[in-house]
């Protein structure tokens, strides 16, 4: 058997405190193993010098202090191979000696032991909400068998993302699964994601962040808040030991990647909610973990003074446009997507990516421009919330490259105000169900990810159940989260029994579900929303980690008849090119029946979108290699019912009913594919109720 | 604590019996006594896991080696793993690279 010559730098060429030690690798950035020992590689402009600090896995004090000597150090980067030390038994950090002048955002502090952005575990909250310890880097073993694993590579029209936060899907007593809120927790839950029917799960923070980093108590009772979101990152390239049930063991890494692997088994994506708009270190005020003592004037924009401009509203904000932070996101995301098979990113507060270090908007930010030609992150979707605290909006005009897509916060604002009965809101609907052509015009309808809720706001039961916030318990005085939600509560604030209202409630979950359900672009849906998952009023559960944000699975027994109708409404879509378009309609296409989308009212071809009329009446048509394909919707707002002629469809062919949000439970919705036929060429829309309808065949008389 | 292994072949079925930890620093001498043990034709390989009282994030790796080492086509059981080393190899995904029985009487 042939073995590997031994390499020449397989070998110590100097002793530091006791190791054998000899000059690094700069690439890659981290700490990687190497034959005999651990390659560690760190960069900073600014410090004067730079020393390893090496742990025994759990110990208090440091195990080894290793200076960098000059030889080691190669441009801003220093770089040192150790031998003899075991990746899985250490820990380590690095202190960073350098001035300490604020005013010219120089930050150095050699008392502090700071973390590697790079490292790849982060040890020191290996439980959620367990013992507080000093936060430190680790090294993740890298490889995994993934067999035949790859990124799915789903088309994005054809995506139904479900928004879900890993802790709360599965921690509630009532999810049954053997590991409560943790990824391997996620996988149980996998057979219940697939008969819904979703094929993108897109999760709420993953990189490592310090849950107990939160100062406000419960009013109640006065315990600690805690930071249960967790869009604050501490460590960019770690999966968070907490959201895993072997994080104690340090084999994280393993468990979210055989989440991955499991998901993408069932036809599922994996999509990223990642915060490369500020982290954890706050302003000048808040703890150095470790960009504020490596290089603060790199990693933060600042004041000409020194201070830190807060575009996030969290204290700092990433200067994400410097060359070198550029290249430390695009390092990150690549390290997601090859190492993890991560399908697809989320940008939390996006706008703060196309800022310049002084915080103007640029028109052609260069690190937009690099993620969305990078040829690693060529097949993960990249969708932008496409907005920020510093007050830039950028819903159609984020620099998109063809290749952002964004959260449409005009869909949502549209459809809320719609189905709660506002006037003069149907023509701009129309726009919506269209994939938003007026925002996106030359793009696809996948550049609109569309949605009614969100993680951030009222759940879809709340949106329908209560018209002001209920915030208290997080003690703020009810100060915080949005106040101009759109919501109506039908005619009673929160729980309520009275039978007319909860009826009311029952329709209108219903006719925004289907509005979603059947809108060109990408539909976004939050977890626990398919089955009523209220959040007792509180529109910002940021902080709330206990059952008032965990999805109680009992809703699924108790509103079976909801997460039946969503089902049938996602199958619904799935067995409609006409609803799923790739492009943005274009008329009539010479052949076929109809134009790819038409107009209707109570006549046929007429619409009437008039400010009192709170009707919108469309029917998409799609001609393809599968035939016709021809979807009719009808929505009523108004609290008076309407009759509606229905477009003539040709001979053989009749107008079949798959939903009307105004039939009693069980008859709301019929299976795709088994829509019963109507008779005659109209219609009885219902008030404030939405009907769908489908161009089938007629039954053949025996 | 140290890491020792005991193999005993018959008839195209390699056991290896594992004592002690099965962490970074052993695991290479692990990877080794397979390679060597299943030199020729290979139907199973066992690996008795009774006395074995770690198995680290290292030590796991050694059964996807094995996996890879052997292919498809040969069975990987793993007899009488503790309940947290199974229990760890099941979360992360390991086990679909083996079969895990209880003990069966000596």
């Amino acid at each position: 058997m042939s073995r590997t010559p031994e390499r020449l730098d397989a070998f110590p060429t100097h002793h530091i405190a006791g190791f054998g030690v000899r000059a690094g690798r700069p690439l890659p950035f981290g700490a990687s193993r190497v034959p005999g020992g651990v390659n560690f590689s760190v960069y900073s402009a600014g410090a004067t010098g730079m020393t390893l600090v090496l742990y025994r896995r759990d110990a208090v004090e440091p195990l080894a202090e290793l200076d960098f000597p000059p030889e080691f150090v190669t441009g801003a980067v220093y770089s040192m191979t150790v031998f003899g030390i075991d990746a899985e038994a250490i820990e380590y950090g690095y202190r960073a000696d350098g001035p300490f002048e604020p005013e010219a955002g120089h930050r150095f502090d050699r008392q502090q032991v700071l973390l590697d952005p790079y490292a790849t575990l982060l040890h020191g909250r290996d439980s959620w909400g367990g013992q507080r310890r000093p936060l430190r880097s680790g090294i993740a073993l890298d490889d995994f068998d993934w067999e035949d694993d790859r990124q799915l590579r789903l088309p994005s029209q054809d995506l139904v993302i479900y928004e879900a936060h890993v802790r709360g899907f599965t921690r509630h007593p009532s999810s049954k699964v053997g590991e409560p809120g943790t990824f391997a927790g996620l996988v149980e839950k996998i057979p219940y994601l697939k008969e819904l029917g979703v094929n993108a799960i897109e999760l709420m923070p993953v990189f490592e962040f310090d849950e107990l980093d939160n100062d406000r108590l419960d009013p109640d009772r006065g315990e600690q808040l805690r930071n249960y979101w967790g869009y604050s990152t501490v460590g960019f390239f770690s999966p968070k030991a907490g959201l895993a049930a072997t994080g104690r063991l340090g084999m994280q890494a393993d468990e979210f990647k055989n989440m991955v692997k499991q998901l993408h088994r069932a036809g599922i994506e994996v999509i990223l909610d990642v915060v490369f708009n500020h982290t954890a270190e706050g302003n000048e005020l808040g703890p150095t973990l470790s960009f504020r003592g490596l290089d603060n004037s790199v990693y933060y924009m600042l004041t000409p003074d020194g201070y830190y401009y807060n575009f996030s509203g969290t204290g700092n904000t990433l200067n994400c446009n410097h060359p070198v932070v550029r290249g430390f996101v695009l390092d990150c995301l690549r390290h997601w997507a090859s190492q993890f098979h991560v399908d697809g990113f989320r940008f939390d507060l996006a706008a703060i990516l196309g800022r310049a270090p002084d915080g103007a908007p640029l028109p052609n930010p260069p690190l937009l421009e690099s993620l969305a030609a990078d040829p690693i992150l060529r097949d993960c979707k990249l969708i932008a919330e496409a907005w920020d605290a510093g007050g830039l909006y950028q819903v159609g005009s984020f620099p998109n490259y063809h290749r952002f897509s964004e959260w449409n916060g005009k869909f949502r604002d549209t459809v809320r105000r719609f189905v709660k009965g506002d006037e003069g809101v149907a023509g701009e609907l129309a726009t919506r169900l269209l994939g938003s052509p007026d925002l996106y015009a030359g793009r696809a309808p996948t550049a609109s990810v569309n949605f009614v809720t969100a993680h951030d706001g009222f759940t879809l039961h709340d949106l329908v159940s209560y018209n002001e916030k209920h915030n208290d318990a997080n003690g703020e005085g009810n100060r915080d989260g949005d106040n101009d939600s759109a919501s109506w509560n039908c005619g009673a604030e929160g729980e309520t029994d009275d039978e007319s209202v909860l009826a009311l409630r029952a329709r209108q979950l219903r006719n925004l579900l289907l509005l979603l359900l059947t809108s060109h672009g990408i539909p976004m849906m939050v977890a626990g929303d398919e089955f009523g998952r209220t959040q007792r009023g509180n529109n910002n559960a940021y902080c709330q980690d206990n059952d008032l944000s965990w999805v109680d699975w009992r809703l699924a027994d108790t509103n079976a008849d909801l997460l039946r109708f969503t089902r049938a409404a996602i199958a619904f879509r799935k067995a409609h090119p006409a609803l799923r378009r790739a492009s943005h309609p274009r008329g009539h296409q010479g052949t076929g029946w109809f134009p790819e989308v038409s107009w209707h009212g109570e006549q046929a071809w007429t619409p009437d979108w008039s400010a009192g009329r709170r009707l919108v009446a469309a029917m998409f048509y799609e001609h393809g290699p599968h035939g016709h394909d021809c979807v009719y919707l009808a929505a009523n707002a108004h609290w008076d019912g309407r009759e509606l002629e229905l477009p003539g469809l040709p001979d053989g062919v009749a107008w079949h009913l798959f939903a009307d949000t105004a039939q009693p439970d069980g008859n709301d919705v019929h299976q795709p594919g088994a829509e019963p036929q109507l008779t005659g060429d109209r219609i009885w829309v219902e008030p404030r109720s939405t009907v769908v309808l489908v161009a089938k065949q007629t039954d053949v008389e025996e | 604590m140290s890491f020792t292994t005991k193999v005993h072949s018959d008839d195209g079925v390699v056991t290896i019996r594992l004592t002690g930890e099965l962490d970074s620093r052993s695991a290479p001498s692990l990877n080794e006594v397979i390679v060597e043990a299943t030199a020729g034709t290979v139907r199973r390989l066992v690996l008795l896991a009774e006395d074995l009282t770690y198995m680290s994030s290292a030590g796991l790796r050694c059964l996807v080696f094995a996996h890879q080492k052997l292919g498809r086509g040969v069975d990987i059981v793993l007899v009488g793993a503790t309940p947290e080393v199974a229990e760890t190899i099941s979360l992360t995904g390991f086990d679909r690279s083996l079969v895990m029985q209880d003990p069966v009487e000596r």
